[in-house]
């Protein structure tokens, strides 16, 4: 919006283009490296076996499947996650008009580490739902229900203004936590499997979770990236956008529902990975500006590819254990942040 | 009731020790007499920040350690044991109490009038509460190795006037998992991933568990990842996968609902050898985390293992 119309265009236009390519550089390290040692020669032969001329991939049969059914949807599993989290981060922040808000803002965060809780200490990971385990399910139910009830609390505080849900979700947060926290303490037992779920858990990712996790992913990535240009009238405020003939507090139910889907399928398959919903999008505004129409698609390919690399750490580093994800993404994100913020004649 | 059993405890070991002769000389006590009344109190256990001296026979123990109301029970001081921790859920005659053994409560603990309490780990805060009342409080760490498991027993046995009970007991561990470990012909080699929970976390040869698959002579694949962390890595699925292990213990089926099946099922396992051969074997999460007396159950059931990959 401060560019003049025509440069902006072409010059957004451009960084889009180098994004995605970005995403696609960052998959492709990712498959090639890994704890297994596979021949990265081997591998983009098998990669690009389709390309009239090229050989054999000479994998064996073994290394076919760890290439095929471990490293590659666990790599698709990053991106989508890295992707549902920054998209949500920003649809908030700009939802919320207030740069410190997250996905895990109104509580989705807390109510799916009680979810979560309540399954691990009941020795219930093993258990199926119609085919689905329990683990993913009660993760997202509990995120979906700890933003309702923050919703539902803000209402009943007098009206949906931003600082009333904003309140409410606090108030939920904390209430929600503090149950976690008691259960968790009555079965001490189970601390560490609870620790690692808070950590994050891209370790055991297979397409099972991909194909459980896309139609949400999907869904509610379009909603948010359409609700681009509202989110910008809603910057104005929310008189000045009423005036302007839009309702806020329905755009912000719409965002804030939407982006709540998308928070509640990552976290879900991939436990609660911090840092990444709001350093990526005040990345991207850094480079395009504060425009929503682009902040938030372009958040969505910067969380897909940030996150791609914060798990090729997170095994790689100290191959063959792992790292857990969530310290991977502030360990990296952090550093990286701050010299974005340095960098001279950035565009902000 | 007590002294009859003690007198037939003290029989048996004088059979034990004729028996395998071998034995006897590793076990570091002296022979003792079979004829032993109540042993002499007071004693001193351990030495420095760890020291304890008990004035007189415990009659009412507060354990807040798993494996040390195990220990208690198998050399014959169950009946001494007044409460145990939330998690002393063996034997089934355990008197299992609310309290916590992470985050033990003096006050709570006092309500029971111990006259000696067992803790896993050294908190100050309740070792000092539990002295200034005059409560001595014995502390036994994670065992490293089989031997801080006997050494742990016997300590046991010289706290609470078990001596030769433990004694025994430990003759008859020793006894056991010697012959778990004879019955496998060779299992060097054999490489082994000992899953504790269903995001593969494992552990290294540095651990007690650790040990006992040294002991057999196998290749621990978690040793790899030996800097990662302390003796408790989380492991790559893909490099499980490629380190096919021949044999896959799997210690998570009471936390996580994992088997055979669950493990045959997920994404890629399918072609593990052990997965391929049977080289599959579930433990109870308890006996694997533990370092007590059912610790020859978990090397039997490795033994058994083993023995079904030879075949």
């Amino acid at each position: 919006m401060r560019l003049s119309a025509s440069t902006s265009r072409g010059r957004r236009i451009a960084v889009v283009t180098g994004a995605a390519g970005l995403v696609v550089l960052a998959g492709l390290a990712a498959v090639l490296v890994g704890p297994a040692d596979l021949s990265p020669a081997a591998v983009m032969r098998e990669l690009f076996g389709w390309v009239p001329g090229v050989g054999p991939s000479g994998l064996s049969e073994q290394e076919g499947v760890i290439l095929w059914r471990l490293r590659a949807p666990r790599v698709v599993m990053a991106g989508i996650v890295g992707a549902c989290l920054s998209v949500s981060g920003a649809a908030y922040q700009g939802a919320f008009r207030n740069a410190l808000a997250d996905p895990y803002l109104l509580g989705a965060a807390a109510g799916a580490g009680l979810g979560a809780t309540l399954v691990l200490v009941s020795g219930g990971t093993g258990v199926l739902v119609g085919g689905t385990p329990l683990l993913p399910v009660a993760s997202f139910v509990g995120a979906i229900a700890g933003v309702g009830l923050a919703y539902a609390v803000g209402g009943s505080m007098g009206g949906r203004s931003r600082t009333g849900l904003i309140l409410a979700g606090v108030a939920v947060a904390s209430f929600l936590t503090a149950i976690q926290t008691f259960v968790q303490q009555r079965n001490s037992d189970t601390l560490r499997e609870v620790y690692t779920w808070i950590l994050g858990r891209l370790t055991t990712a297979g397409w099972s979770d991909v194909v459980l996790i896309l139609p949400y992913a999907a869904v509610s990535m379009v909603a948010l990236v359409l609700h681009g240009r509202l989110l910008d009238v809603l910057g104005l405020g929310d008189d000045e956008a009423a005036s302007l003939g839009i309702r806020p507090a329905r755009v912000r139910l719409a965002v804030v529902g939407a982006a709540s889907l998308a928070t509640a399928a990552a976290v879900a398959v991939a436990g609660l990975i911090g840092f990444v919903g709001i350093i990526v999008p005040h990345a991207v505004r850094l480079v395009v500006g504060a425009s929503n129409r682009w902040v938030v698609p372009l958040s969505a390919l910067g969380g897909a590819a940030f996150l791609v690399l914060a798990d090729l750490a997170a095994r790689t580093v100290v191959a063959p254990g792992e790292l857990p994800i969530g310290v991977v993404t502030a360990l990296l994100g952090a550093p990286a942040f701050a010299l974005l913020l340095r960098r001279p004649g950035r565009m902000a | 009731m007590r002294k009859f059993r003690s007198a037939a405890l003290a029989g048996a070991v004088v059979l034990v020790l004729a028996a395998c002769s071998d034995v006897s000389t590793t076990v570091p006590s002296s022979e003792p007499s079979p004829t032993t009344e109540a042993p002499a109190f007071p004693v001193t256990i351990g030495t420095g920040k760890y020291g304890v001296t008990i004035d007189e026979q415990p009659a009412a123990i507060v354990s807040l350690s798993p494996t040390a109301t195990e220990m208690l029970f198998a050399i014959g001081a169950g009946d001494q044991v007044v409460a145990a921790d939330e998690y002393s859920d063996y034997p089934a005659e355990a008197p299992t109490t609310d309290l916590s053994g992470y985050d033990p409560n003096v006050e709570a603990i006092v309500s029971f009038e111990p006259d000696l309490v067992i803790l896993e780990g050294a908190r100050g805060a309740v070792v000092d509460g539990l002295e200034s009342l005059g409560i001595p409080a014995l502390i036994q760490p994670a065992a490293a190795s089989l031997e801080d498991t006997y050494a742990q027993m016997k300590d046991l046995g010289v706290a609470t006037g078990y001596v030769d009970e433990a004694t025994v007991t430990i003759t008859a561990m020793r006894a056991d998992i010697e012959g778990a470990l004879a019955a496998v012909p060779d299992a060097s080699g054999i490489r082994v991933y000992h899953e504790l929970d269903d995001t593969y976390y494992s552990v290294t040869t540095d651990t007690f568990i650790g040990q006992v698959y040294a002991e057999f002579g196998m290749v621990n694949i978690a040793d790899a990842a030996k800097g990662a962390s302390s003796g408790y890595p989380q492991l790559s699925a893909e490099y499980i996968v490629k380190a096919d292990p021949q044999l896959i213990v799997l210690a998570d089926g009471d936390c996580c609902g994992q088997s055979a099946e669950t493990v045959a099922a997920r994404d890629g396992w399918g072609d593990i050898a052990a997965v391929r051969d049977g080289g599959l074997i579930v433990i109870d999460d308890s006996v694997a985390s533990r370092w007590g007396p059912r610790i020859v159950e978990f090397i039997e059931a490795v033994s058994a293992g083993l023995q079904g990959l030879a075949t």
